[in-house]
C-alpha cells in the first residue's frame, strides 16, 4: 500500500504551500490532485495578496481591523490576528521563492489599492497574481522533489476508530482504485462554487474536500456565507478583477451614473464586496440595468495602464464578450465567487478540537478555501484569499507533521476500503439509462441555488432551494453515467463530484435558513439587519450516519474589536 | 447555427484500440468557444467523450487541442472563426504526445522537460531579510513570460519535436529564459551552459509555429533567440560554450564567412563550425557529404567572392563598430 506521513489532497496554493513546508523539513509527504498542480483554481486569483509591511509604515493590526470589519464581525479575531501578523514574512517568503511582483521605482515591492481597506497593501503581479504565485510554488515543489499523485481523484477518507488514516483514490488514467495510508491528511481541495450557476469558479471547484470531511463526521461551519463578486462577466460569469477598481475603474448604471455614491459615499467602488454586490443588485432590480448587467468602465485609465496592469481582463473581455475595455465599458454583474464557510479548523489546520469543545475528525487537517478557520467570517476582503492559502497551508503542514511525529499509522484493511469504493462506482455505472444526465442534474441544482440563495435571500426562497436539492438526492441515485469504461472516465468523476456538490448545496441552504439575520454576504430581506444579540455565533452543521444533519453553535472569538455599525 | 464537429477519438479500453473520427451535430451561439461546444457534446450528447478542461478563461491551461490541424486553447478559440464554409470543424488531440483517451494526451514527457531546466529561482544566498531588489522593467518583461500557462500548445505544434523527441521544446525553454532574464537569479552561466547542450536552445529551427500556437503571447521562439544572444554575449575568447552544441559557433562563422566573401560558403560553414582540426567530427561528416554529392546536393567547393565585396565588408565593419559602441 502507498504510505506517507503527511498526505495533502489538492495542489493549489494551500496544498502546495503545505507540501513544500513538509518537504523542506524532510517529512515523507505527497500531494494528490485530480488535476496537474498548475491547473488548480488558485490560478484565477487576479488582483493580489494583502500584507501589512512595517517598513512601508503599515501595521498588521490595521489590516486585522479591516479584515474583522469586512467579515461583518463573524471572523474569529484570534485567527485573523495570526493571519495578519504572519502576512509580511510570508509575502517575503514568496518573493524569495521567485514570485516576480510589481515593483516601485527603487525596486521594492509595489502595492495597489483594494476593496474594504483603508491603505494600499495589496501586492500584485499585473492581474495574474494567483497564476504567478501558483507557478512559482510549483517550481518549488519540483525543486524539493515532492511526490505528486497527478490526476488522482480521492473519493473517500479512510476512517477507523474516529481517526482519519488516509484516503481511497482513483488513478484517473487507468481507473484503478487504491488506498493511500497517511498519519495525517491535509484537505486543500478548494471551494464549492460550481454549486451555483453562473459562477466565477472553474469546473473543478466542486467542494470535494468539504463533502469528504462532512461525510466522515467533521462539521462544516458558516456555509451560508457565499461571496458574490461584484464584477463577473456577462454570460459565462468569468471573473474581472477587483484590481480594476483598485486602479480606479468606475461602476456605472444604464443612466451613466456612478451609482456607488448612493451606497458607499466614502469608499465608492472600493467598498467591500458584499456591499458593492448588493448595490449592483438593487440597481439592476430598479431597472437601471443593461440586459441584466451594469457596466465596469476602465476607459479613463488609458491604454498603457490597462495593458500593463489589467492585460488579462482585457484579454478575456475581448475573447468572451468581444468588448475592448480600452474603448468601451464592459457589462458585468455579481456572481458567485468564494465560499467563506467550510470545514471547521483551528489555527493549525486541525479538523478536531484538542480541547474537546467541538468534535471533529482526528488526523484530518484542512487549509485554504475548503477550510473555515474563520478568517473571512461573513465576507472576505479581496486579496485575503491568497494570503489565507499560504498562511494556513504552511501552518497546517506544521500541525500535521507534529501530529504525524506523535502518532502511528491507523490499521485498516486496504481491500475492504478499495472494494467499498469500487462497489459505489459500479452502482453508478449500473444505473438504468432512463435517469438524468449528470450535467442536467447539476444545472438544475445550480439554478435552484442561484434562485434561492442569491445576493438577497428569504426564508421562503431558501426553503424552496433546500427542498429542491433534497429532492435531487433521489434523482442522483439514478443518475446516468454514459461512459462505462475504466480509463480516464471523466463522466464517472463528474457524477462523483455532483454527489459532493449536493452535500455542499444542502449545507449552504440549511445554514442560510438557520441564520435569521443579515450579516456579511448573507442578506435577508425578511431579517434585514444584523442581530448581534442572537447571532454573534458560528453555525456548525454535522452529518449523521443516516444523512441527518444536526446544528451546533460556537461563539465568535472577539479579542480587541467590538462589533460596530459597518459603513464604507 | 449548427456546427458539424468531427472529433478524433481513441478508447484504450478496447481490445485493439484504434483512432477514429466521430461526427457530432451541435447547435452553437456566435459567442461559443470550441470548449463550450465540446462541453455541450459531452454534457448533452455523449458523456464518454474525454477531454481536460477547467477554468473556461484561458488561465488553467488544461484544454489545448488541435482545431483544423493547429493547436489552440479550446476555451479561447471561437468556434465561428474556425468553421468551414460547410459549417464543419475538426478537433484532434494535441500533437507530439501519445494519446491516452480521445482528446486527453500523456503530458509526462512535457513535464519531464520542464523539470530538466532546473525550473526554480537560484538567487544569491543568504536571503536578505526583506525582498530581493529588482527593477520594475525587468519584472514587467517577465510578466509576459510568466504568462505561460503550460498548456502545451507550443509543444503540440513544434516541428523539431516531430523529428527529435530529445528537444526540450518551446515551453521548457521559455521557462528557462524566465530565470536567465530574472536579475535575481545568479546562475546564468550554469544555465546557459546547460541549455546549450543537445536538445537545448540551438535545436530550435525558428519555424515560428510555437509563436503562432501560444494562446498567451509568450512567444517562446523569441525567448529562445534572446537566450542564444545571451549565450553568444557570454562567450569568452577561450570559448567556454564548446560543448555538444555548435549552434553559437555556427552563427559566428556564418557572419564571418559572409563578411569575408559576400556570400555563404556552406562547405566552410560546416568545417569551421565543428572546427578545422576536429578530425573525428569531420571524418564523421564524410558519409553525409558523399550522400549529398550522390544526390547532387553538394555545395560547390570553390566560392569566388562576389563583385563589390568591399561594400559588404564595410557594412560588416560598421555593424561591429556600433556593437562595440553599444557594449561600452
Amino acid at each position: 500500500m502507498y504510505s506517507h506521513d503527511v498526505l495533502v489532497l489538492g495542489a493549489g496554493l494551500a496544498g502546495m504551500r503545505a507540501a513544500l513546508e513538509a518537504a523542506k523539513s524532510g517529512a515523507n509527504v505527497a500531494m494528490l490532485s485530480k488535476v496537474y498542480p498548475v491547473r488548480s483554481h488558485s490560478n484565477a486569483a487576479q488582483g493580489g495578496i494583502n500584507a501589512a509591511l512595517t517598513d512601508r509604515g503599515d501595521d498588521w493590526t490595521d489590516h486585522a481591523y479591516d479584515t474583522v470589519k469586512g467579515s461583518d464581525y463573524l471572523g474569529d479575531q484570534d485567527a485573523i490576528e495570526v493571519m495578519c501578523r504572519e502576512a509580511g514574512q510570508e509575502l517575503i517568503n514568496l518573493e524569495h521563492m521567485g514570485v516576480i511582483f510589481n515593483r516601485d521605482e527603487e525596486g521594492h515591492l509595489g502595492t495597489r489599492a483594494f476593496g474594504g481597506q483603508r491603505k494600499a497593501r495589496t501586492f500584485f503581479v499585473a492581474d495574474i497574481t494567483g497564476q504567478a504565485i501558483l507557478h512559482v510554488m510549483f517550481e518549488q515543489i519540483l525543486k524539493y522533489n515532492v511526490h505528486v499523485y497527478d490526476e488522482w481523484y480521492a473519493t473517500n477518507l479512510v476512517m477507523e476508530g474516529g481517526r482519519c488514516g488516509g484516503v481511497v483514490a482513483m488513478e484517473m488514467r487507468t481507473g484503478d482504485v487504491h488506498a493511500i495510508q497517511a498519519k495525517a491528511t491535509i484537505l486543500a481541495t478548494g471551494g464549492s462554487g460550481r454549486v451555483f450557476e453562473p459562477s466565477t469558479n472553474a469546473l473543478i471547484c466542486s467542494g470535494d474536500g468539504m463533502s469528504l470531511a462532512y461525510r466522515a463526521g467533521a462539521p462544516l461551519m458558516d456555509m451560508e456565507m457565499v461571496q458574490y463578486h461584484p464584477t463577473t462577466l456577462k454570460g459565462s460569469g468569468v471573473l474581472l478583477t477587483e484590481g480594476a477598481r483598485g486602479e480606479g475603474a468606475y461602476l456605472i448604471n444604464s443612466k451613466g451614473e456612478r451609482f456607488m455614491e448612493k451606497y458607499a459615499p466614502n469608499m465608492m467602488e472600493l467598498a467591500s464586496r458584499d456591499v458593492v454586490s448588493r448595490a449592483e443588485t438593487l440597481e439592476i432590480n430598479a431597472g437601471n440595468d443593461i440586459d441584466g448587467c451594469v457596466l465596469l468602465d476602465c476607459r479613463h485609465l488609458g491604454a498603457a495602464k490597462i495593458m500593463e496592469r489589467l492585460s488579462y481582463i482585457h484579454e478575456v473581455s475581448l475573447d468572451l464578450v468581444g468588448v475592448d475595455i480600452i474603448k468601451d465599458p464592459v457589462p458585468i454583474r455579481p456572481g458567485v465567487h468564494y465560499q467563506m464557510g467550510g470545514i471547521k479548523t483551528d489555527v493549525d489546520g486541525r479538523c478536531w478540537d484538542v480541547n474537546g469543545v467541538w468534535k471533529g475528525v482526528e488526523g484530518l487537517f484542512a487549509a485554504g478555501e475548503t477550510a473555515c478557520v474563520s478568517v473571512h467570517g461573513g465576507n472576505r476582503l479581496g486579496a485575503n484569499s491568497l494570503l489565507d492559502t499560504v498562511i494556513f497551508g504552511r501552518r497546517s503542514a506544521l500541525g500535521a507533521m507534529d501530529y504525524a511525529s506523535k502518532n502511528s499509522h491507523v490499521d485498516f484493511s486496504e481491500n475492504d476500503w478499495v472494494n467499498g469504493e469500487k462497489a459505489k462506482f459500479q452502482g453508478l455505472l449500473d444505473n438504468e439509462p432512463t435517469g438524468d444526465l449528470v450535467a442536467k442534474l447539476r444545472m438544475d441544482m445550480a439554478v435552484a441555488m442561484d434562485k434561492g440563495l442569491g445576493v438577497y435571500r428569504t426564508e421562503e426562497g431558501m426553503q424552496e432551494a433546500l427542498d429542491a436539492v433534497q429532492g435531487m438526492r433521489e434523482r442522483y441515485k439514478k443518475v446516468v453515467v454514459q461512459d462505462k469504461g475504466k480509463a480516464f472516465n471523466t463522466n464517472l468523476i463528474f457524477a462523483l463530484e455532483l454527489g459532493c456538490m449536493l452535500d455542499c448545496a444542502e449545507a449552504i441552504a440549511i445554514g442560510g435558513i438557520e441564520r435569521k439575520e443579515s450579516r456579511g454576504a448573507h442578506s435577508r430581506t425578511d431579517f434585514p439587519t444584523r442581530d448581534d444579540e442572537n447571532f454573534m455565533k458560528h453555525i456548525l452543521l454535522r452529518k449523521g450516519p443516516g444523512g441527518e444533519v444536526t446544528k451546533e453553535y460556537m461563539p465568535i472569538v472577539v479579542t480587541q474589536w467590538q462589533p460596530e455599525e459597518r459603513k464604507y | 447555427m449548427q456546427a458539424n464537429v468531427s472529433v478524433r477519438r481513441f478508447n484504450p479500453d478496447e481490445e485493439s484500440p484504434k483512432s477514429y473520427d466521430q461526427e457530432y451535430q451541435v447547435q452553437v451561439d456566435d459567442n461559443f468557444t470550441v470548449l463550450d461546444t465540446l462541453i455541450k457534446v459531452r454534457e448533452e450528447i455523449d458523456g464518454s467523450l474525454a477531454l481536460r478542461c477547467s477554468c473556461r478563461a484561458s488561465i488553467c491551461g488544461s484544454c489545448a487541442v488541435r482545431v483544423n490541424g493547429h493547436a489552440v486553447l479550446a476555451c479561447k478559440a471561437r468556434v465561428s472563426e474556425h468553421l468551414s464554409e460547410e459549417g464543419s470543424i475538426r478537433v484532434e488531440p494535441s500533437g507530439n504526445q501519445p494519446v491516452i483517451k480521445d482528446l486527453v494526451v500523456d503530458l509526462n514527457p512535457f513535464w519531464d522537460k520542464i523539470r530538466a531546466v532546473e525550473p526554480y529561482m537560484q538567487p544569491s544566498l543568504p536571503e536578505p531579510e526583506a525582498e530581493y531588489l529588482a527593477p520594475n522593467e525587468v519584472m514587467l518583461h517577465l510578466v509576459d513570460v510568466m504568462g505561460c500557462i503550460m498548456c502545451g500548445a507550443c509543444y503540440s505544434d513544434c516541428t523539431v519535436l516531430e523529428v527529435d523527441k530529445n528537444f526540450l521544446g518551446p515551453a521548457a525553454l521559455a521557462k528557462a529564459y524566465r530565470f536567465v532574464a530574472d536579475t535575481r537569479d545568479v546562475e546564468d552561466d550554469k544555465r546557459l551552459r546547460m541549455y546549450n547542450e543537445y536538445g537545448g536552445m540551438w535545436d530550435c529551427t525558428r519555424c515560428g509555429e510555437c509563436v503562432t500556437a501560444c494562446p498567451k503571447g509568450v512567444a517562446p521562439m523569441e525567448r529562445i533567440m534572446a537566450m542564444r544572444e545571451k549565450a553568444i554575449e557570454a562567450n569568452t575568447p577561450t570559448g567556454s560554450y564548446d560543448g555538444a552544441a555548435y549552434g553559437y559557433r555556427h552563427s559566428l562563422v556564418f557572419e564571418d564567412l559572409v563578411s569575408h566573401s559576400g556570400r555563404l560558403n556552406e562547405t566552410m560553414l560546416l568545417v569551421k563550425t565543428v572546427g578545422m582540426f576536429n578530425l573525428p567530427k569531420l571524418i564523421a561528416m564524410i558519409p553525409i557529404a558523399m550522400n549529398a554529392a550522390f544526390r547532387r546536393k553538394m555545395p560547390p567547393m570553390f566560392h569566388p567572392t562576389i563583385p563589390g565585396v568591399g561594400q559588404v565588408r564595410r557594412i560588416a565593419a560598421r555593424i561591429n563598430a556600433s556593437k562595440r559602441e553599444a557594449a561600452k
